[in-house]
């Protein structure tokens, strides 16, 4: 408990530290970018480009999002709710991919699937592009936000316990119908949660993307290649609005997160 | 768990049987996770660690050895080291006003706190550049400057020990600070001997999370350094660079350095959280 003078200083290093990094550069760049109005900003973001790089981002985003939920909860199910050989190991790796650089994951994807490997080769022959297409995206976004959703879930499923479920087997249920009307309903938040924090990933992901994608304009482009792209060609307005956009988006996933965070005690 | 079955036909009437997906079940959900994350997650990296070592341990040794690699390395790991301590100080420091302190706009400084989290980090680059660039409107120009990339990697570790400390802070019994201080005990004294043992865990983890960020972080530096190799070109932004120059080795070869350290990081945080376990 510092006296007033040192909590007055303690909060005001706070402060200024937060202002400083984050508040003060965030709010000139939507100053900056609202300078002319929401007009210049509409007409950049509808631009074909834009519109395009948009739709990118939003279906690798939506395709990554479901793997990750099926594999996160699936996953949370085998490691909360059985023992096998090797389990210590799968729980261990599968928070491997938060700490890999996106670059790193960007490479690795092109070292198994590039034109150079012989089964990116194989595969190319067959007519399957992964590397500078779709495919190639979605697999590095789905590497980079693969356990969000599993390490949401598996903790809560640990808390409520088993018992509940086998009362639902002793009355005979499936095993869909207890994971439907009693596993999942115990959940529900933690999987909201999860799958926020999957979308908040996918929609703002760069690196891995970029490695594999090769940006190109108006194909593999996504919004955050947009972003960067733009800025190198000094088209700053364009680079500001989508920014500005992207930043929007994020700032409503944490809303829906502080939503959802109070519930999940309750 | 044991699971008890019974055969319906034994009795006069059906025994419920008390099923846990085991045995067949089990195996097929072992064997599909297993397959699913070594195509997703395993096998990429380990084309990563093959491409590297393909050519032995001389090709390996030399390529993260050249000068440009060898100097992207080295910052990496200062401004790594730089990074954690500031979040080690700075972080403590905010969640302790967050949690002890009381003034206006504290609910919104809380909420702030997850933005670079949410933000992509080619956004948070660009952000940093509006306030610290070449266009600064407070004269502070950080871009392809080193304390810009420094910057940069603050702003994308900021919520790591904030996060970790704060809960610990809360959850902090208040009656033995006091019972020091009825004792008579200097209010450094207090936070130094009673408060910090008590984070202290809680600080490590935060700590060596923004550490394994700082090192792998790619976007948020990318606009602000300008890839200035010797200067402000970090590991992951070589390796980026190595890799659009088709030299897959020596991209393999760094980022084999970053998945060890990557990896290291990872044992200590389970390490730590065993070790903490076992103290409770």
């Amino acid at each position: 408990m510092p006296s007033r003078g040192g909590r007055g200083a303690l909060r005001a290093v706070a402060v200024g530290y937060l202002l400083a990094l984050l508040a003060l550069p965030l709010g000139l760049i939507c100053w900056r970018t609202f300078a002319n109005g929401a007009g210049p900003v509409w007409h950049a973001l509808t631009s074909a480009s834009a519109r395009h790089a948009l739709e990118v981002t939003g279906s690798v985003a939506v395709v990554a999002v479901v793997a990750n939920t099926l594999s996160g909860v699936g996953l949370a199910v085998l490691l909360v709710r059985h023992r096998f050989p090797g389990r210590r190991l799968l729980d261990a790796l599968v928070d491997l991919p938060l700490a890999v650089s996106p670059v790193v994951v960007g490479l690795a994807l092109i070292l198994v699937y590039g034109r150079t490997t012989g089964f990116g080769a194989w595969l190319a022959e067959h007519g399957v592009k992964v590397i500078f297409a779709l495919p190639g995206m979605v697999l590095a976004t789905v590497f980079v936000s693969l356990p969000l959703v599993l390490r949401e879930v598996a903790p809560v499923l640990e808390e409520v316990g088993i018992e509940q479920e086998q009362a639902a087997w002793t009355l005979g249920a499936s095993a869909a119908q207890a994971f439907r009307r009693v596993t999942l309903p115990a959940i529900r938040w933690a999987l909201a949660y999860g799958v926020v924090l999957t979308l908040a990933r996918a929609l703002g992901e760069y690196g891995a993307v970029a490695v594999v994608s090769g940006r190109l304009v108006g194909k593999t482009q996504t919004a955050t290649l947009f972003v960067e792209e733009r800025y190198q060609n000094f088209d700053q307005p364009a680079a500001y609005a989508m920014a500005v956009a992207l930043a929007a988006v994020a700032v409503g996933i944490l809303l829906v997160i502080n939503l959802l965070r109070p519930r999940e005690g309750s | 768990m044991t699971a008890t079955t019974a055969d319906p036909a034994a009795g006069p009437r059906p025994t419920p049987r008390l099923r846990r997906p085991g045995g067949a079940g089990l195996g097929l959900g072992v064997g599909l996770a297993t397959s699913y994350l070594s195509v997703v997650v395993l096998l990429p990296l380990a084309a990563i660690v093959a491409r590297a070592s393909g050519h032995g341990w001389g090709r390996f040794w030399s390529a993260v050895t050249t000068p440009e690699a060898a100097a992207a390395l080295r910052l990496t790991l200062v401004l790594g080291l730089l990074v954690a301590a500031v979040n080690a100080v700075v972080g403590t420091l905010i969640a302790w006003v967050l949690v002890r302190d009381e003034f206006p706009g504290k609910r919104v400084m809380d909420a702030i706190i997850d933005l670079p989290f949410a933000l992509p980090t080619i956004v948070a680059g660009l952000v940093l550049l509006a306030l610290y660039g070449t266009t600064s409107p407070v004269h502070l120009n950080l871009a392809y400057a080193r304390t810009g990339v420094m910057a940069a990697l603050l702003f994308v570790t900021l919520p790591f020990v904030v996060r970790a400390v704060q809960p610990v802070l809360i959850e902090l019994d208040r009656e033995m600070e006091e019972a020091a201080a009825s004792l008579g005990a200097e209010r450094f004294t207090i936070f130094r001997r009673i408060v910090l043992p008590n984070l202290l865990p809680a600080i490590a983890a935060g700590t060596a999370l923004a550490f394994a960020r700082a090192i792998s972080e790619f976007g948020a530096t990318v606009l602000i350094s300008g890839n200035l190799p010797f200067k402000t070109e970090v590991a992951s932004v070589q390796i980026f660079s190595q890799i659009e120059s088709d030299n897959t080795l020596a991209a393999a070869a760094v980022s084999t350095v970053l998945l060890l350290a990557a990896l290291a990081v990872l044992l200590a945080l389970q390490a730590m959280q065993r070790l903490g376990v076992r103290r409770a």
